[in-house]
Parts: C-alpha cells; structure tokens; sequence
C-alpha cells in the first residue's frame, strides 16, 4: 500500500476521500438550526399536553413511554379521552390535509391501555417536607395534588362530597364516562401517596390551614349551585335544576322526572340531563333555548347526539311560566344585531317537569374573611401565578374566571402546583419560553400518506335510549396505532432522516435512533435543503453572523 | 521460425505473442489487417484470455484502451490517418494518465484530399502528444517493436506508438523470423500497472490539475521521456541478447563512419535509401544513413553524435508542417545546432508517391555539391503547380485546388480510397 | 412503480427513512453507514441537484455490488467539482478521462475486468446530459449495441452548465441558456422534438432503461439495484435540478425535481428489454406553471404579459406524456 502511494502520478491520481480538507461550510450565508416548534395541537390543549410528544410514542407502539409522556402533564388520559372537547383537534394542520388526527381517540386508548395494565405513577425520589391542601377533589383538585405530589410535596385534599371527582362524577353521565375509568385513575393518584379526606367539607380556609399546618393551599371546589331563573310558577310544579338532577343520578335513589320533561338551556348540561332523562325513561323530551341550533352553547356533536336520540328542540323560545303542568313559551325574534326580542307569540307544553340548565354559581363561603381574597362576578379572582389576593392559596378550575371545562380544570391544577411548588422554595416559577407554533406552512405535506381518520364506533341507538352504557367504543390497538401514526409530527423532528439524506454535501450527521441528527458546519454550504423537505418544520434557515 | 508473411500478419502475431488482454479494433486503411489477423487469433482460440472489441469509431477505440488499461489489461489497437486524427483527444489523454497502451499507426496521408497511401503526416500531427514514437523500417522490425513496445510502455507507464508505413510495410509479404512464444515471455514479463483501478484500493484518476500544478505534471511528462533515451537502447540490446537481432534502438546508423553527406530518414524508405547510397558508394561518393527510430523521444545527443562529422545532412521525410517545411528536419537542426553542416529537407513520398532511386541520386548529388535547396520537393510537377498558382493569381475564386490539379494532370490515379 | 411502496405509517416511503419502517424499507441513504461515496468537501454549488443524485446513485450501486465497482466519469461539473486537484470526494476507483467517452472507458474496464476474471467488480460510467445526450452519444451508442456490461448514469440537468449553462439536446425548449438567450421573436431555445435519450436507450433493446428524479430516493435505489441485476448495457437517466443553471433557489432543488414529475414533464419510469415495465404515477397534478415560474430562466414567460401560448405548450408537452405513459391512476 505504501509503495502504491508513493508510485502514484503527481497531481493527475489522488488519494480517496481527501477532499474533507476543504471546509466548504465557509461559503455560507445562513446556517440550518434544528428548532422545537410548538405544535398547535399541544398549543392549543388547555391541560398543556405535549400532545405530539406522547403521539411520537405511541407511533412506535410504545404506549407505555406515550402513557407516561401524557401522564406528565395530564394524570386522567381515561377521562380526557372522553370527556374532552379535544380543541386540540380543530388545531390540528392535518386537518388542512384530509382530517384532525384522531388525538382524543387515541388518548382515551391510552388511558384504557394503562387501566388494563396497572400502571402507575412513579413515587416522588425526594420528600421536599412541605405540606399542601387541596380543596375540593374535582378534576382541578386531583391534577393539582398529583403535580404537587410528584415534586415531593405532602398533598392532603379535603373533599366535601363522598366519593372524589366534582363534576366528573356529579355531572357527566355515565354513558359518556364509565365510573369505573374514573374511579381508577383517581385511585391511582391517590396511591402516589396523597392523602384524599372525603366527607370534609372546609367551612373556613384560614383556620384549616391553620389546623392542618399547611405551607400552602389549592382551592378548587368547581362551581355547583345551580343558577335560577324567574320564572313564575304555581305550586305542584315540578321544577327542578339540572346540577341536583345529575347530582342525583350517582345516589341510590334516581330522579323522578315523569314521562314528559322539558328542560331551560341551550348548554352541554342541557344536552346531558335531556339525555339522561331520555334514558331514564321520558318519553318526551325537549329543551327549549332561546337561541338558535348555531348560536347553542353546547357542543354540535352533542346537539347531534341527542337528537339522534330523540331529543326534541324548540329554538327560539323563553319559557313565561308554568302551572300545572303547562309550560307557557314565548316565541322570540332574532334581530340582526343578533339581539333578542319577544314577538308576543305564545304557545303551551305539558311537562312532568322542568329543569333548569341556566348554569352554576361557585359556592364562597369558606372564604369569607380572607384578607386580600377578590371576588368579581361570583369567582375568584388569580393573578397569573394562579394565586389569589391571600399569599398562599392558590385556585383554579371552575372557580376561576376561565373556560369550564374539565381540561382547563387539569391544566390549571397543573400550573397551580408548578406555581405552588416556586413559591414554596420562595421563588417564582418561570415558564420556559414558548417556541413559536408549527403552522402548516411550515410543514412539506408532500411526505405524509393519505391517510383519512379512523372514525370510533359508537353504541347502536335503541341501547343509547334506554341505558347508560358508554356511547362512543374506543379504538382497538390497530386503530389506534393508525391514528397515532397519522400524525404530522408538527414542528418537531420525528426521525423521517429527511435531513439526512438530502444534503447534498453530507453535512447532517445522524446521532442514532433516538438522538436524531446534528449539522456538520465545516461543510454545511447553507443551501437550505434540509429545511424545505422537512415534513414537520423542525429546522429553520438562520443568518450566518458575518 | 522464418515465415513468408505479410506485414499486417507478421504484427498481429507479434502482438498476439505479447498476451495483450484487450485489443480494440476498428477498420481503417492501411491499418484494417492487423485488427483482423488479431481478431482471426482470438476467435480460433490462439489468442486466448483476451477480450476483442469492436467499437464504433477511432475514439471509441482509444477510449476502451484508457479503460482497460487503467483497470490493469495489457491493451493494444491499432489505427492510421483519419483514424489517428479522430482519436486525437484521447491520444492525449492516455498519455496524460500514463496508460501503457500500444498502438500501431499504419501511417497514411491524411485528407482532404482524402488519400489512402502512405507517408508520415499522420503519426507527426501527433508528435507533441506524449506518446512515445517508433518507427519500423522492415516488417522484421515492426514485428519485433511491438515486443519491445509493451516492455517499453510498462517500464515507463508511457503509451507506445509503433509507425509502420502503410502499404509499403503492412501489405508486403516477405521473409519475418517469428518469435517463439517462450522467447517473448523470457523478454516480457506479465504487465504490473503503476495504478489500477481496484475497489481494493481505490484511488481517483483523472484530476482537474490547475495552474499550481500543471507545469510541473507537464514537466514530469517531458522528464519520462527522457528517461526512454536510456531505457530504448537497453531494451534493443536485451532483445538482441533473446531474439539475436538488432532492432529499434533510437538511432541506427549505416556506412556513417567516413561519410560526408548523411541521409536522414524515418521508416521504410530507409530500405530505398540504403539500396541508392550503396549504389553511390560503388561509385565513390561518401555517404551514408542514419535511420531515426525513436521519433519520441527525439534522441538530440544521438542524431548530433552520429553527424557530427557530416557537411552534408540530407532530412529526407515523408511529412510536410505545411507554413514552415520538414517536421523531422526542424528538429534534426535542434539537435546540430552550432554545428557547422549544411541541412537540406527533402519532402518526399507524400500520399504515397513513388520515391524512385533515381531521384534519390539526383538530389542526393546535388546535396553533396552543395545545390540543393533547404526545402525541397522530390519529383515535384512544377507545370502543374505553377499552372494552378498562376490561376489562383488571375481568378479570385479559382475551384478546389486538388480538383484542379486533378483535371490538370488528367488523371485519377487510384479510385480507391479507404 | 419500481418498488413496493408502504403508504401508511405517516410518511410511508416518502421519506428518506421513517423510523416506524424496518430497516429494510427505509432507502440506503438512511443508514448510518452509507458509504458517502460522493464525500463532502467537493465544490458543486449550493443545492446542486448533481452532486445529490449521484451520491444516492453511486451509493446505491456500492450496496447493490458490496463495494465492488469502479466509475468512469465524463468531464462536466461532477468531475470538476469532485476532483480538483489535490483533493478529491471520490471514496470508489474512479477514472475521468474525456468529456465524450465515458462509455467507452467503461467498457475498456469492463473488458479488463472480464478478462482478469473479476466478474463481482461492476463498472459504472456516468455524466452529464450533454455528456450524454450530445458529445458521449456515439460511444454511449456503441456501449448499449455491443450490450456492455455497464451501466451508465445520466445526470440531466438539462444544459452544459460546466461551462457557464450552454444549450444542450436535453435543454427544455424556451428555456434560457448562455447560447439561447430570451430576446426575439422566440425566446429561449426553440421548439425541437427533443432529444429522448431514455427512448433511444429503449430502442436498443438494452436489458435495462429507467428514468428518476432526486425527489423519490426510493425509486431511484430501487431502480439502481434492478440495474446491477442485470448483465449487459443498462441506462438510467436521472433528473437533477441545477440551482445556479435554472435560476432556482438553492433550496428547491428536490421541490423542482419533485414537480417535473409530478406535472408530467419528466416522466418517471422504467424498461426491460426495450418494454416499458413500470411508471411512477403522479400522486399530485400539478400545472406546468408551478413548476416553471419559479425558474428564472423561464423567467420571460410570465412578467406582466405571460407568455400563456407557451405555456400551453407545456402543458400540452405534459398531457402527451400524462396519456403516452399512463402516469395518471385512471381513478384520478
Ligand atoms: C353536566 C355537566 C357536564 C359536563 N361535561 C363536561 C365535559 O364533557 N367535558 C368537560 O371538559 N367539562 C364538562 N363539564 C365541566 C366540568 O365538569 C367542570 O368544568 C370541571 O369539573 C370543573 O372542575 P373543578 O375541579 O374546578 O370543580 P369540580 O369538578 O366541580 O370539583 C369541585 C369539587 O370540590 C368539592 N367541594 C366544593 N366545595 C368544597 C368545600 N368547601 N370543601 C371541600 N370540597 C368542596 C366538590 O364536592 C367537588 O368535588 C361538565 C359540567 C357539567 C355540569
Ligand atoms: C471535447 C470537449 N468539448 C468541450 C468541452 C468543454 N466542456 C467541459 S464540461 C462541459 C459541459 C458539461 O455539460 P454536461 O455534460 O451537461 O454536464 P454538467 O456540467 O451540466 O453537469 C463542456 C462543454 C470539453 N471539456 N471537451
Ligand atoms: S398532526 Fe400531530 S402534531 Fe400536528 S397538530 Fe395534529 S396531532 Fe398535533
Ligand atoms: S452548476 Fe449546477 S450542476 Fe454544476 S455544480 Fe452548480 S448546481 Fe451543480
Ligand atoms: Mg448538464
């Protein structure tokens, strides 16, 4: 070999690979970077799940690693799987290509997943020695004492009701949400150690924390009286308000609502205690709104749900009052400034009974004389560290002046105990800086398969009327699998070796499976490549400092 | 073994002896022969272990040798004229990557007019190309220069031309002493490429050589062939040794000794030469030949040692470098340059022309009495020419010069052409 | 299509890789240890589509072959920017001789290598399309009648841009060169019927004839492993988009060699002893327009009074290869 090279021609033959001496990443004007862009479906999710990240999991069929990636942010996958409006999926860019990757779906068979296995949470490694209360054992309450409990915090949560879950339990049907899902991913943050008291209603927050020696409180007791209307009514007039009604639905003793039941309210609790009172037996239900279908506060699929089921609706109408059974409509006009104004028509209804879905009022007692607390409209009021007035306690959930929504609940209890767990080590918690959004134009869509949205099978429609099974099936594995792996991976790299192998001067390094990829700018000539062809806009072109 | 043979045979043998492992072939006047012969070999199994290719075009046929031969084969192909011209760039090319590559040139006029016959134009427009340069005077020689070429090409890691004249030498039969097989592989040992194309040890041949280096790879070209001068004669003399003969060497010289006038020449016409000048020594005259057969590397030293003593010095060539005159002779000049000898360039045989022994004498005397122009054409039709100078003066636009010469001397003398 | 393509799993085999794909499935460029027998620090300008192709080609062929082969290369940018002294990319034996005679060098070493008895050693020439199409075309010719056992890698990018983006036989007609300036009554160079050198591949009943374009790695691997399965001449002709020659960003290289199929400009396909056997069908139709607007030297034929005449030539150019290829699904 030796002898070869020296025999070698000058100049005219060279020696293999010796061109690496030159640096051709001299030439260049702006530099790739690999970035993390937010993608909008973890932007848009009010629990703050790294909804891509958990999916990216999943797409491999780990569903364990996907399980735990969610449950960092959001401890209910089971839950949030059925009861969330998935806002996250009408961000969704593949819904710009054919459908919204079917994150809900797909999370829902995670939680089921992690049900059917046992898994748990990881215990804390370190106690941190402080003591916190959480107030009220709703969705808000348990995401809270979970986060809090994670990062080595002793968690006590005081529950005035019986069994834990707010409106969970107390509100959402069972056909939307099967207790047993429920009650296991409870049960699950409470076996991380926290301490869960039920039947222990505060009445006065300062001397509980007083008594109990906490460093610090969450509050979270939802929103229950149920708001009341006037509404002139004679006695043997069977009204009733639809948060009692669901209420009672999980006591021993159902509701007796009569054959024909009319409820007040255009919301997603109308549609719930319609078509619970569906299934209860009712042979005539209708909601009367005073709106119209579009202008309904309840979700569309919701709307369509309960119609399917044989939910009647009467638009555009105000109840006058009720006597005897009768019901007195007014019709109303819809003016163009969307304003409402009543046109003097009147009709009748017969009702067994009339319940009132007009919404809840959050029940303040237990802060009275609370020094600093500020109330506004019926809710307390936060500052951005989601501590009220009184250094120390904290609130969220439906309490708070924000979206009523169990995610919202989840996402503030998680964000409370981030806040919580700084202000114990007296500091402030810093929200790492947002990334900017993977929007679809980021994105090169030219590498995604075709691939529509696995539609979840719902339960046939004679078994919705007359029980409360669970009305939307889940995804079996393979489906869900196909859904995960639907997703565009938005904003962040997903491994595609895209980068890779488009570089015309090989200048992207590949780290190995998991490591993903480096730039090598001795060669690097800046040409941009890499950043146009990759799918999900995980690399971004930026000036050279010259 | 003596063998009565034509001399296209008598080379495809030689070369076939030689064990090339490709041959590319492509017909072309006078040349046509020994691609054939080489083929007739192959395909009767004689000649084995050898892939024969029939390419294209000239340039095909050069280019396939590039490949071979930068891949590790022994390579061989064979061309003339036209041919010569159309493979040019690749003529320089495998000289360039040092490719050991031998090639017969069966030398011919090259067109237009178009002209099949022989004479030298073909192998001198190539003379700067870096090849080495051979010529044979016999078919013995040209059989036997194609053994020392492979030896010569491989030492060196040079390409080989062997010049031949068309016709003259290829188309003759006569009396050759083949080699035997046992006696080449004793001379020749099997090729061992200075660089070869090998996935074991790649390397890129072929680099784009900017103005930082190009001088000195040019140099070191011009320094290889030095190094032939010595390598050449140590080669013949290792040939005499095997085969008992003297053949190639860079120069040769014949009754130089005494002689005052010496005739230089390239190639067959050397024969004619001989046979005039032992004519001429009959009748008292000192002269003598020196017959050139290393053309490139051109032997300055040799030529200037073996005439030193001459006041005469004939460059009978069968070249012309049209503007200046004899390409053979500019360069014997160079190389007698401060020595006081008179040098007359004689063109002749051009398109294979008929040099007649009588008018060797004519112009051979005339030298020796010092009458004889710097530059002259042998047997020259000065009626003709003049005739169509004298046209080109009245008229503007006076035809196609060889037409009218054609009409001129009305008549066409061969309607064959290759 | 040349190759079993996977059409879920997110991206499928669209991309380069895909962890969710076996390893098998995922293209040669995306193993770790690719051969980069096209190593960086050659010179080709930024986005070269050139230095690309035939870094997935040359790589493909060195896995196809084990390592075992060796590349004649006809002088053009691949060879000026691969190999200037003292440095080369080059990781294989390799040889550049002249611009013209590729081919012909291949098949010299294709003979060395059969007469030595290296069958397992396989000889590759490749060059430019006008390497190819224009000055190496009577030895490229010669190569597939004498059915050599080579195969031979056209590079188009549609003009000499070697020496400063000259016109050649495979430059698209009004396109702007050097030597086809946009002035005059026809800007652009002129309306011939082009030069198909794949067809005339075809027409040498060869064993293997492909076309390919940088966009689809899979196709292209695939279709240089079908090549190395067969002995004898074999053509792939591979569409690679020059930045600097076409007036193009350096980043839309594959974009541009993405929408040449995808408009039905470059057709896409392959061909076994002179029959057509399979074509990549467009997944996406695109107008012509998309493809040409963003190359300056289409440049004259938009502005404020486009040139829609030649466009709609264009377009016809693509539709006659939409209906002469089947390159659409007919459910589409
Ligand atoms: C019928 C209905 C259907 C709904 N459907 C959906 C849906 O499908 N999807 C969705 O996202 N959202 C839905 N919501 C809204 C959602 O349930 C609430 O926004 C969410 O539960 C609020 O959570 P929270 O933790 O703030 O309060 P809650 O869930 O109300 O929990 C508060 C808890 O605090 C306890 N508590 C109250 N006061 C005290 C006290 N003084 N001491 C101790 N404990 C106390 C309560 O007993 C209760 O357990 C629905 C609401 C209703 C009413
Ligand atoms: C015989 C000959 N003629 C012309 C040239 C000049 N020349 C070198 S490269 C080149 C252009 C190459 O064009 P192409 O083959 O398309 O390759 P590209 O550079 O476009 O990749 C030309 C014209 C040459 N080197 N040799
Ligand atoms: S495609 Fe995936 S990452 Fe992108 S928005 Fe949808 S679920 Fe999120
Ligand atoms: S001119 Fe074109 S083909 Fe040549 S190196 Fe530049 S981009 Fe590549
Ligand atoms: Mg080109």
């Amino acid at each position: 070999m030796e002898n070869k090279q020296i025999d070698k021609p000058f100049a005219i033959t060279l020696d293999v690979g010796s061109s690496l001496a030159n640096k051709t990443g001299s030439w260049r004007t702006f530099r790739p970077v690999y970035l993390q862009r937010i993608p909008p479906c973890n932007n848009q999710c009010p629990a703050g799940e790294n909804i891509q990240g958990w999916l990216f999991h999943a797409e491999s069929g780990n569903y364990r690693e996907a399980w735990k990636t969610l449950t960092a942010d959001n401890p209910m996958p089971g839950v949030m799987g059925r009861v969330c409006y998935h806002t996250c999926e009408s961000a969704c860019n593949r819904g710009q290509l054919d459908s919204a990757v079917g994150i809900n779906s797909v999370e829902r068979f995670l939680g089921d997943e992690a049900l059917k296995q046992n898994w748990q949470f990881d215990k804390p490694v370190k106690e941190s020695g402080k003591k916190v209360l959480v107030v009220g054992a709703g969705p808000s309450g348990l995401s809270a004492a979970y986060h809090l409990r994670r990062m080595g915090h002793q968690v006590t949560i005081q529950e005035a009701g019986p069994v834990a879950g707010g409106m969970m339990r107390f509100g959402i049907p069972k056909y939307r949400l099967p207790r047993e899902v429920l009650d296991g991913e409870i049960q699950r943050i409470v076996n991380l150690g926290v301490d869960l008291k039920l039947n222990s209603k505060v009445k006065d927050i300062q001397e509980t924390m007083k008594a109990g020696g906490y460093d610090a409180v969450f509050l979270a007791v939802g929103a229950h009286i149920g708001k009341r209307t006037d509404i002139p009514a004679c006695e043997g007039s069977r009204i009733l308000d639809a948060a009692a009604v669901l209420r009672s639905m999980e006591g021993e003793d159902k509701p007796m609502l009569g054959r024909r039941v009319a409820i007040y309210g255009g919301g997603n609790t109308a549609m719930d205690v319609a078509r619970t009172a569906k299934r209860l037996g009712a042979e005539e239900v209708v909601v009367i709104y005073r709106r119209t279908r579009d202008k309904m506060p309840a979700h569309d699929f919701e709307v369509e749900e309960a119609l399917q089921e044989g939910v009647l609706m009467k638009w555009l109408s105000t109840i006058k009052g009720m006597e005897s059974g009768v019901i007195t409509v007014e019709k109303v006009a819809l003016e163009e400034d969307g304003a409402l104004s009543p046109t003097g028509e009147f009709e009748t209804l017969e009702a067994d009974s009339l319940i009132l879905a007009l919404g809840q009022d959050v029940e303040l007692s237990l802060l009275e004389n609370v020094p600093g607390m500020e109330i506004k409209n019926g809710v307390v009021h936060v500052n951005q560290h989601m501590m009220t007035g009184a250094p120390g306690i904290f609130a969220g959930g439906d309490m708070v002046p924000s979206d009523r929504t169990v995610t919202v609940a989840i996402g503030h209890g998680k964000k409370a105990a981030r806040h919580i767990d700084a202000w114990l080590n007296g500091g402030e918690y810093v929200k790492p800086a947002k990334h900017e959004v993977a929007t679809f134009d980021k994105l090169n869509t030219w590498y995604y398969t075709d691939a529509p949205k696995t539609v979840r099978p719902m339960l046939d429609i004679i078994r919705r009327q007359s029980t409360f099974e669970e009305v939307q099936g889940g995804l079996d594995e393979n489906n869900a699998l196909f859904e995960a792996r639907r997703c565009l991976s938005c904003g962040n790299c997903f491994e595609c070796d895209n980068c890779y192998g488009v570089c015309p001067d090989n200048a992207v390094i590949k780290l190995g499976p998991g490591k993903k990829f480096e730039f090598n700018y001795d060669y690097c000539k800046g040409c941009g490549i890499c950043v146009e062809e990759c799918p999900c806009g995980a690399i971004k072109m930026v000036p050279e400092q010259i | 073994m003596l063998k009565q043979t034509e001399g296209s045979h008598a080379v495809a043998e030689a070369v076939a002896l030689c064990r090339p492992e490709v041959i590319c072939a492509y017909p072309i006047s006078p040349q046509t022969h020994i691609v054939e012969g080489l083929g007739e070999l192959v395909k009767s199994g004689e000649l084995q272990n050898c892939e024969y290719t029939n390419v294209e075009s000239e340039f095909a046929a050069m280019s396939v040798a590039i490949g071979s031969s930068a891949a590790g084969a022994r390579t061989y192909t064979a061309t003339a004229s036209q041919g010569l011209l159309f493979m040019a760039e690749a003529v320089y090319n495998a000289s360039g990557l040092g490719l050991p590559i031998v090639m017969t040139v069966a030398n011919r006029a090259i067109g237009a007019p178009i002209n099949i016959w022989n004479d030298h134009t073909d192998t001198m427009s190539q003379r700067d190309c870096g090849w080495i340069q051979i010529f044979a005077e016999t078919n013995q020689e040209a059989a036997d220069l194609h053994i020392q070429a492979f030896k010569l090409a491989e030492e060196l890691s040079l390409p080989v031309m062997v010049c031949m004249d068309g016709f003259i030498l290829t188309h003759a039969y006569e009396q050759v002493d083949m080699p035997s097989q046992e006696q080449v592989d004793a001379f020749l040992p099997p090729y061992s490429p200075r660089q070869s194309l090998d996935p074991a040890a790649p390397v890129s041949i072929g680099a784009m050589v900017g103005p930082e280096a190009f001088s000195e790879v040019r140099y070191l070209a011009h320094a290889k062939q030095m190094q032939a001068l010595d390598l050449i004669p140590k080669i013949s003399a290792e040939f005499k040794e095997i085969f008992g003969r003297d053949s190639g060497g860079l120069v040769r010289s014949y009754l130089c000794d005494d002689a005052e006038t010496i005739v230089v020449a390239l190639g067959s016409v050397i024969g004619t030469i001989k046979d005039t000048v032992d004519e001429m020594r009959a009748e008292g005259h000192k002269i003598g030949v020196l017959g050139i057969h290393s053309f490139r590397p051109f032997p300055a030293e040799a030529i200037r040692k073996a005439l030193s003593k001459a006041k005469h010095v004939v460059v009978l060539e069968k070249s012309i470098a049209i503007g200046v005159g004899g390409v053979v002779a500019s360069n014997v000049r160079l190389a007698l340059d401060g020595i006081d000898s008179r040098i007359y360039c004689v063109v002749a045989g051009l398109g294979g022309r008929n040099i007649l022994r009588t008018s060797l004498h004519r112009v051979f005397r005339q030298a020796e009495a010092g009458e004889l122009e710097a530059l002259h054409f042998l047997d020259l039709d000065w009626d003709v020419v003049n005739r169509e100078l004298e046209r080109e003066r009245t008229q503007r636009r006076s035809g196609p010069i060889a037409e009218n010469i054609l009409r001129d001397v009305s008549a066409v003398r061969s309607s064959s052409v290759g | 299509m040349s190759y079993e393509p996977i059409k879920f799993y997110q991206t499928g085999t669209f991309t380069i890789g895909n962890r969710l794909l076996a390893p098998e499935q995922r293209t040669g460029q995306a193993d770790m240890g690719r051969t980069n027998s096209l190593n960086s620090g050659h010179r080709a300008c930024q986005g070269c589509g050139e230095a690309l192709g035939a870094r997935y080609a040359i790589d493909a062929v060195m896995r196809a072959t084990g390592n075992q082969m060796i590349a004649c290369n006809a002088t053009g940018c691949l060879e000026v920017f691969s190999t200037p002294y003292p440095e080369t990319s080059w990781q294989i034996p390799w040889i550049h001789s002249l611009f013209g005679n590729a081919a012909a060098v291949a098949t010299g070493v294709a003979a060395a290598m059969k007469v030595k008895g290296k069958k397992d050693v396989r000889v590759i020439a490749q060059g430019g399309d006008g390497g190819t199409t224009d000055i190496g075309f009577g030895c490229l010719s010669g190569m597939f009648e004498r059915n050599d056992d080579v195969l031979y890698i056209c590079y188009d990018n549609q003009a000499y841009m070697n020496t400063g983006v000259q016109r050649s036989s495979a430059t698209p007609p009004a396109a702007r060169t050097a030597t086809t300036m946009p002035v005059g009554p026809e800007p652009g160079n002129a309306w011939g019927q082009g030069k198909n050198v794949p067809q005339i591949a075809m027409a040498h009943g060869i064993p293997y004839v492909a076309t390919a374009t940088v966009a689809d790695l899979h196709d292209l691997e695939a279709k240089v492993k079908r090549a190395m399965e067969f002995r004898g001449a074999r053509y792939i002709h591979i569409f690679v988009p020059c930045p600097l020659g076409w007036g193009a960003a350096s980043h839309d290289t594959i974009r541009l060699a993405r929408l040449a199929k995808e408009t039905g400009l470059f057709p896409v396909y392959s061909a076994e002893y002179g029959e057509v056997v399979s074509v990549s069908k467009i997944r996406q139709k695109q107008p012509v327009e998309d493809y040409l607007r963003p190359q300056r030297r289409f440049a004259h034929l938009f502005g404020k009074n486009p040139n829609v005449e030649v466009i709609a030539r264009f377009q016809e150019m693509a539709d006659r290869n939409i209906r002469k290829f089947g390159l659409l699904d007919d459910n589409k």
